[in-house]
């Protein structure tokens, strides 16, 4: 703890320093990178791995099972059914589960009792799920007019707590960038995108949100009396505040990091697929996206934004000037 | 089960309208013997249906069918339980159909068939079944009216149902128009209903006895038997009755339902077996009280003592949650799901968030060089700002995503949203009074090492009084900027050397008293 505390009392007052805004350009490049990068990956692979959801089908998982044999569950469902799109897999060393095209309700049944036999469990523990083809499309149409509303109103919410537009605009654009980035990594490693891992999606934007409120209060606060003060350039000032901030911006993410991973490791270890993990992985990799994106990206374009105002300009060259003037001591 | 309405013709749904269906379907359910069925609208447009136990198919196309509501004349009327077997009409005298029927209510559709189950037809039986199997609308079907406890048997339809335009009720007025105290329901046609019905009717006043008679039959039961005592041209017809305001009131629903002809999809459809229920239920609090105890052992290791301090806030906000959890699920029937589940834990990530943003600012308040007393009530002014606005952003995603969610989402939602009041509740009344309390203490003031306010290890350089800015940084530099700190080096040069003999008195002083807050008050305190 003694180095983390010494760490952060140099962070705090100014004795270490990581350039997050003198490298933006840097930052910005690596950025529009990877969002190049996760547009371009689902168009490459041919879209998401999409859950049963959005396919639309019928999904049984049978649980204590004694042995996962695949062959099992094929030839159970075959016997019954000619079902189409069947699809068995393992995913937990004692759940099966079996997806196939839709199915009429007689054959749901039957197929469920089919499994049941075939594994040797009772009907009990055969849990049948049937999707049709438009739910999946419902949550994420919803999903998106969630996501429309969410951004409007705490853009506005975070225009009049801040009292300037810009650190909304750079709030949103950064907010942009992890949606996307995290959408590039789900599909570049083919990750199943359920309806449970649409709603981690939206978590994620309320979550990379108030890790930057958190930031842009620490930079709004340094930024005060920019004016009227000669000691730092604007730039320097936001830089700061990031740096201030950045013990706080680890413990946080890594504090909202541990019950997701928790409910991640026991979700996919011991449950296998289901809402639990699906939401808990998109919550994962959001909240690590969404912190870097604060530090990286949303402050870096505030500070974009500002620098290029007349005010902003002409004070930062008198603070130079006045430190080109004084010799250093 | 999700169900979808379907309406015919692409017509939208009115709230109002699904509300009925939901109705409708709940009658069904709950007519059908399943126990404890859920049945509830969802984002205005779908009925999501809950029951325990694997719907048998016949259940489920209780809750699929759209109202069935058709008019069919009364033939004959008779008593509601079976006629006992020896009232009842032997071979040799049961009715034979002389000619084709005629017309709708024509005797000649009773055949010695239909008689015989007629006679054996028991009502009380018929209704505690509850079937809703649609009869021919072709043939003559028996049915049942549980208001007036008779049995009938009825003609094939004349009107269907989808034909009513429109159903209200109001109080009864006789031909002078004067109210008659009673309530009478006013049913109209749309124009192929009102030909149809003004056939019907101008044929069944000129009938006699239970001929006289139409039932309006809904899902194979009467709602309604009334007597047509004028023919009816215009389409408007009025029933009236024992009606009570409630009664009329509701015949004019079911009639106006009977208008409406939806039938549902199913959306989307989980049996959730009980043991992978439970099983995942088990699983998510395993996962929970992980995370709590990785949190706890974080915070421990990031603020010692303080630490604790969170753990007991994190404690009382699931205190809180969990009471306003219990008191919905009892008022408001709210049930925990699993997606609520996951909401609670991810809340306490954070949750433990705003602590952390507290403690931090109260560090840095330290690390300004203020004394621990000041240091919480400045790092508190600051660090509530910051606390409200961030949640407020939590909220306001949790609104959005509960009104705008479908299904399990909802839960989620909710339980975060309720997690981030229950936070601002801990963090402001809580939290802060018990730091605030703490930090008189000697354990706390005197900067303990295990404190985790340990000011030399925060590097704490107390400002000298009068030194002009309170919120000054430390102007070491870095290296790569140091030549152009310049302007404030001077001063810099001339603090530190006060700040370390400052630190050094304060040392000094805590070894031989360890009240420091005689000493700190002198501390410049107008941030």
């Amino acid at each position: 703890m003694r180095k983390v505390a010494l760490w952060g009392n140099e962070l705090y007052t100014g004795k270490r320093s990581y350039p997050f805004i003198e490298k933006r350009k840097l930052w910005f490049i690596v950025a529009a990178v990877l969002l190049a990068a996760s547009v371009l990956v689902p168009v490459a692979k041919g879209g998401f791995n999409l859950g049963i959801e959005f396919r639309g089908g019928s999904e049984f998982t049978i649980s204590d099972v004694q042995n996962t044999d695949i062959a099992i569950g094929e030839s159970a469902v075959n016997d019954v059914v000619e079902a189409e799109g069947l699809r068995v897999t393992t995913i937990t060393s004692d759940t099966v589960r079996v997806q196939t095209d839709r199915m009429t309700d007689d054959e749901t049944l039957a197929v469920a009792d089919a499994l049941a036999e075939g594994y040797g469990v009772t009907g009990e523990q055969v849990t049948s799920t049937f999707i049709g083809p438009t739910w999946g499309q419902d949550v994420s149409r919803q999903a998106l007019i969630g996501l429309v509303v969410f951004i409007v109103l705490v853009a506005v919410l975070m225009a009049f707590y801040f009292r300037t537009w810009k650190m909304s605009l750079a709030a949103i654009v950064g907010l942009a960038t992890v949606v996307v980035v995290t959408a590039g990594i789900y599909a570049a490693t083919g990750f199943e995108v359920t309806p449970s891992a649409i709603i981690g999606f939206l978590t994620i934007l309320s979550y990379a949100l108030y890790d930057t409120v958190v930031v842009f209060d620490k930079i709004r606060e340094n930024t005060e009396n920019y004016l009227e003060q000669h000691r730092r350039t604007f730039g320097e000032l936001i830089n700061l505040a990031i740096n201030q901030t950045l013990v706080r911006s680890i413990n946080t993410s890594v504090v909202a990091i541990l019950p997701i991973g928790s409910i991640l490791f026991i979700g996919a270890l011991l449950l296998g697929a289901g809402t639990l993990r699906d939401l808990a992985l998109a919550l994962f990799v959001g909240v690590i996206v969404g912190t870097l994106a604060t530090l990286f990206v949303q402050a870096p374009l505030f500070a974009q934004f500002r620098l290029k105002d007349p005010d902003v300009v002409e004070h930062d060259a008198d603070i130079v000037e006045r430190r080109q003037s004084v010799p250093a001591s | 089960m999700i169900l979808a309405p379907r309406v015919d013709g692409g017509e939208s749904i009115s709230q109002e309208q699904l509300q009925q269906a939901v109705e409708i379907i709940r009658q069904r359910v709950d007519g059908s013997g399943v126990a404890e069925a859920e049945i509830s609208t969802q984002s205005g447009s779908n009925v999501v249906v809950s029951m325990p136990g694997t719907p048998d198919s016949k259940t489920r196309e209780l809750i699929q069918a759209s109202a069935n509501m058709e008019f069919r004349p009364v033939i004959m009327a008779g008593s509601f339980g079976a006629t006992p077997e020896d009232q009842r009409l032997s071979d040799d005298e049961l009715p034979e159909p002389t000619a084709e029927p005629e017309n709708a209510s024509d005797t000649n559709w009773i055949t010695a068939d239909l008689y015989r189950e007629f006679e054996a037809y028991d009502c009380e039986a018929a209704l505690e079944e509850r079937s809703i199997e649609s009869s021919d609308p072709d043939a003559p079907a028996i049915a049942c009216d549980p208001s007036t406890m008779v049995k009938y048997i009825l003609g094939p339809v004349e009107v269907d149902g989808d034909h009513i335009s429109d159903a209200t009720h109001g109080p009864a007025r006789n031909s002078q128009g004067f109210q008659t105290g009673g309530w009478a329901v006013q049913l109209s046609f749309d124009s192929v209903g009102s030909e149809e019905f003004s056939e019907v009717t101008s044929r069944l006043v000129t009938m006699q006895g239970a001929q006289n008679q139409f039932a309006i039959v809904l899902d194979g039961q009467i709602v309604s038997a009334p007597t047509a005592n004028v023919p009816i041209a215009d389409g408007n017809a009025e029933i009236t009755g024992n009606f009570t305001e409630l009664s009329a009131q509701q015949l004019a629903e079911q009639l106006k339902y009977g208008a409406l002809p939806i039938s549902f999809d199913i959306q989307s459809e989980q049996q959730i077996s009980a043991t992978l229920g439970a099983n995942q239920l088990q699983m998510g609090l395993i996962a929970g009280i992980i995370g709590l105890a990785l949190v706890a052992v974080y915070s421990l290791f990031q603020y010692r003592t303080l630490g604790f301090l969170t753990l007991a806030s994190l404690v009382v906000a699931g205190i809180l949650t969990y009471l306003a959890l219990v008191l919905l699920g009892w008022s408001a029937n709210y049930r925990l799901s699993l997606a609520g589940i996951a909401g609670i834990i991810v809340a306490i990530g954070l949750t433990a968030d705003s602590f952390i943003v507290y403690f931090e600012r109260i560090r840095d308040e330290l690390r300004d060089g203020r004394n621990l007393t000041t240091a919480v009530e400045t790092g508190w002014m600051r660090a509530r700002r910051t606390i409200i606005a961030s949640k407020a952003v939590n909220l306001l995603a949790s609104i959005v995503l509960y009104i705008m969610a479908v299904g399990n989402v909802r839960g989620f939602a909710f339980t975060l949203g309720l997690t981030a009041i229950a936070d601002l509740i801990v963090v402001f009344l809580f939290t802060h009074p018990l730091l605030q309390l703490l930090a008189r203490t000697r354990f706390f003031a005197s900067g303990h090492r295990l404190s985790g306010l340990d000011p030399s290890l925060l590097g704490v350089e107390p400002l000298y009084k009068g030194a002009g800015k309170v919120r000054q940084f430390s102007p070491t530099a870095p290296a790569a900027r140091g030549k152009k700190n310049s302007v404030s080096s001077g001063e810099a040069g001339r603090r530190l050397t006060i700040a370390e003999r400052r630190r050094a008195e304060e040392l000094k002083e805590a070894e031989t008293d360890n009240d420091k807050s005689g000493v700190a008050t002198k501390e410049d305190d107008n941030a």
